[in-house]
């Protein structure tokens, strides 16, 4: 290419470096090559009408990674040397990270392995470049938020063997079960499944939360973290946007397909989002706003105005969008009462919240919490000033399909189990929801393979037959520092002597923070 | 509907009864004792009588709820399966149609939960 300008101008750049680094196969069948393009249905006429909005480079990807990544460590490490995670408001906002650790940065390289993937399987270059430019994002994230968070593993229980972790514990059995849902999928239902509805429609409900949780919580590295991802968060959230309009301008055919797909996935995010729904409202000592609040604004008023946006396609909003829109004054109030009972089999501490915080969710939840809520938290809070603290020591019921426990309440009679039940080829299966139960019906054959945490313990299959050997020895969780109550753990202990304070008694029940 | 693949697809599903070493899995629901969660699962031997079962399984996963000491199972309003139920506490869990991931459900009039909140 001998050429008088040594510099490409940006389009000819992008030209070279994205579009035309494919080719026309002449000795094999296309159809051989990218076999897993047409089984979907989804038919793809022309692949250049792909529009990639960020126009992004290799070689100016690594360029511009590489400086945020920089001044990413740089701060990490002044975040160690200084002790910062003596800074943070309170020891029981490390329980959110315990989750993040465990729950979220495993999908950060499960979606790396998935962006892989699908990238080899596009025949268009456009996309290729895009899910590859993503899949190695992925896999920066999960890099940059173990090193954010490996030095309070220095400090307090819980982090030692997330991974490990992630493949076993009843409760990661959700998220690690999601997305094993997605990356079994064909390549346009996974990015239906994880650029659109996750990053695109979702996404302001999995990292905010978190990000701002760290901010309010006084934790530099892991808030340093979300700013660093934040701009690729941008470029994934468009190609979310992208994948979904050009599937549908491709052929009409593939409206329905989407459809479903928007439906499923919707549904099981929203499950998987429970889990921080009680981070918000129950796990963070300063809290950001209620998930009552955040549901809202991300997803009743953002969500609405995208799919009044999708509506000319022949979109319509996500079939349970109503369910999803009535538990905005339960969920997160389940979840924890779930938790707090199964505390001796988790890798983080819960509690009894404080009075402040019980008034806090009176406010941010007037119609539901003092009703509904209230009376179990108190009933709780005198059992454990009895020195009983309630733990449940049965395991419970899981829906088949988001492997949640089937604890979520009708969406009209917050006293009743909204559970569901049918029999499929001679066996029975239970469900937390008519969303969930739908999902099995549609495909049937995927479902009954699910490895239940509870069920798998029952065949013998977790190292042991009662909850305490399971927990140490499959687990790997340590008894009596990772697990139960947080008042009296050793990382209260801890706190209480970074702070100066005699620690209090287990079974106390004045104010932890 | 069924799975949509590149080559015929058919899976066996997990929890067969065959994988529980003899034994079957019983979930029981108290309605309006939402302390629990949700449903009990419990491991449970197919030839166990009813009536046991309601006493030693049943009866400690449940003690921890003050409404658990008025309760009297001769007076529940039992449902198996979301169909109405009588239960033979002589009958074995096998014999009262009581099947591997079968559901007991437990309705108890004025036992409403603590302070009548459902908990």
């Amino acid at each position: 290419m001998a050429t008088k300008n040594k510099k490409l101008s940006l389009k000819d750049k992008y030209q070279y470096l994205t579009r035309d680094m494919a080719w026309e196969p002449s000795y094999q069948k296309k159809e051989d090559i990218f076999p897993y393009e047409r089984f979907e249905g989804i038919k793809i006429t022309d692949w250049d009408k792909w529009e990639d909005p960020f126009r992004l480079t290799m070689d100016a990807y690594w360029k511009y990674q590489a400086e945020k990544e920089k001044k990413l460590y740089a701060i990490f490490d002044a975040f160690a040397q200084n002790n910062g995670h003596q800074n943070i408001s309170d020891a029981r906002y490390v329980n959110a990270l315990k989750l993040f650790l465990t729950g979220v940065s495993p999908l950060e390289y499960g979606a790396f392995q998935g962006y892989a993937k699908v990238g080899r399987h596009f025949s268009g270059a456009g996309a290729r470049v895009a899910c590859q430019m993503q899949s190695i994002d992925e896999l920066r994230h999960v890099q940059t938020q173990i090193h954010a968070m490996s030095h309070y593993n220095k400090h307090f229980n819980g982090l030692h063997d997330f991974a490990h972790m992630h493949d076993r514990v009843w409760f990661l059995s959700v998220p690690k079960s999601f997305f094993d849902d997605a990356r079994s999928a064909g390549p346009f239902e996974f990015l239906t499944a994880i650029s659109f509805s996750f990053e695109y429609v979702l996404t302001n409900l999995l990292f905010v939360p978190f990000m701002s949780g760290a901010a309010y919580n006084g934790d530099m590295a892991t808030v340093t973290f979300g700013f660093s991802a934040q701009s690729d968060e941008a470029r994934h959230m468009t190609l979310g946007l992208e994948v979904i309009k050009f599937m549908l301008e491709q052929h009409e055919d593939n409206v329905p397909i989407v459809q479903h797909w928007i439906d499923k996935w919707f549904w099981r995010g929203y499950r998987l989002l429970s889990l921080v729904s009680m981070m918000m409202d129950y796990m963070l000592p300063n809290k950001v706003m209620s998930w009552k609040d955040a549901w809202e604004v991300y997803y009743e008023q953002n969500g609405g105005a995208l799919f009044k946006d999708l509506e000319r396609y022949g979109i319509r909003p996500p079939k349970y969008q109503d369910e999803a829109n009535k538990g905005k004054h339960h969920i997160s109030h389940q979840l924890w009462s779930t938790f707090y009972q199964y505390s001796q089999a988790t890798n983080f501490h819960t509690w009894i919240p404080s009075e402040a915080e019980m008034n806090w969710l009176s406010e941010q939840y007037p119609d539901t919490f003092d009703k509904y809520y209230r009376p179990r938290f108190e009933h709780w809070q005198k059992q454990q000033e009895k020195g009983e603290r309630f733990y449940n020591n049965t395991l419970p019921q899981l829906c088949q399909v988001c492997q949640v426990p089937t604890l979520f309440t009708e969406p009209d009679d917050p006293t009743q189990l909204s559970h569901r039940s049918l029999v499929h080829d001679g066996e029975r299966y239970h469900f937390c929801s008519d969303g969930c139960c739908d999902i099995f019906k549609h495909e049937p054959e995927k479902y009954i393979q699910a490895w239940l945490p509870v069920h798998q313990i029952y065949q013998g299959n977790c190292e042991g037959a009662d909850v305490e050997t399971v927990v140490a020895k499959y687990y790997h969780i340590n008894i009596g520092q990772d697990n139960f109550e947080y008042l009296g753990s050793p990382d209260h202990r801890r706190w209480q002597a970074i702070k100066g304070n005699k620690p209090l008694g287990a079974g106390d029940s004045k104010d932890a923070a | 509907m069924s799975v949509k693949a590149l080559y015929p697809y058919s899976a066996e599903p997990k929890d067969l009864q065959a994988n529980f070493n003899g034994m079957q899995l019983v979930y029981v629901y108290w309605r309006k004792h939402l302390m629990f969660c949700s449903p009990f699962a419990f491991l449970a031997a197919p030839d166990m009588p009813l009536g046991d079962f309601f006493e030693q399984v049943l009866r400690p996963a449940i003690a921890a709820h003050p409404d658990s000491a008025g309760l009297d199972f001769s007076r529940v309003e039992w449902q198996l399966d979301d169909q109405p139920f009588t239960p033979d506490l002589a009958a074995s869990l096998k014999d009262s149609g009581i099947g591997h991931k079968s559901m007991l459900t437990l309705t108890t009039p004025g036992l409403d939960g603590i302070g009548g909140s459902a908990t």
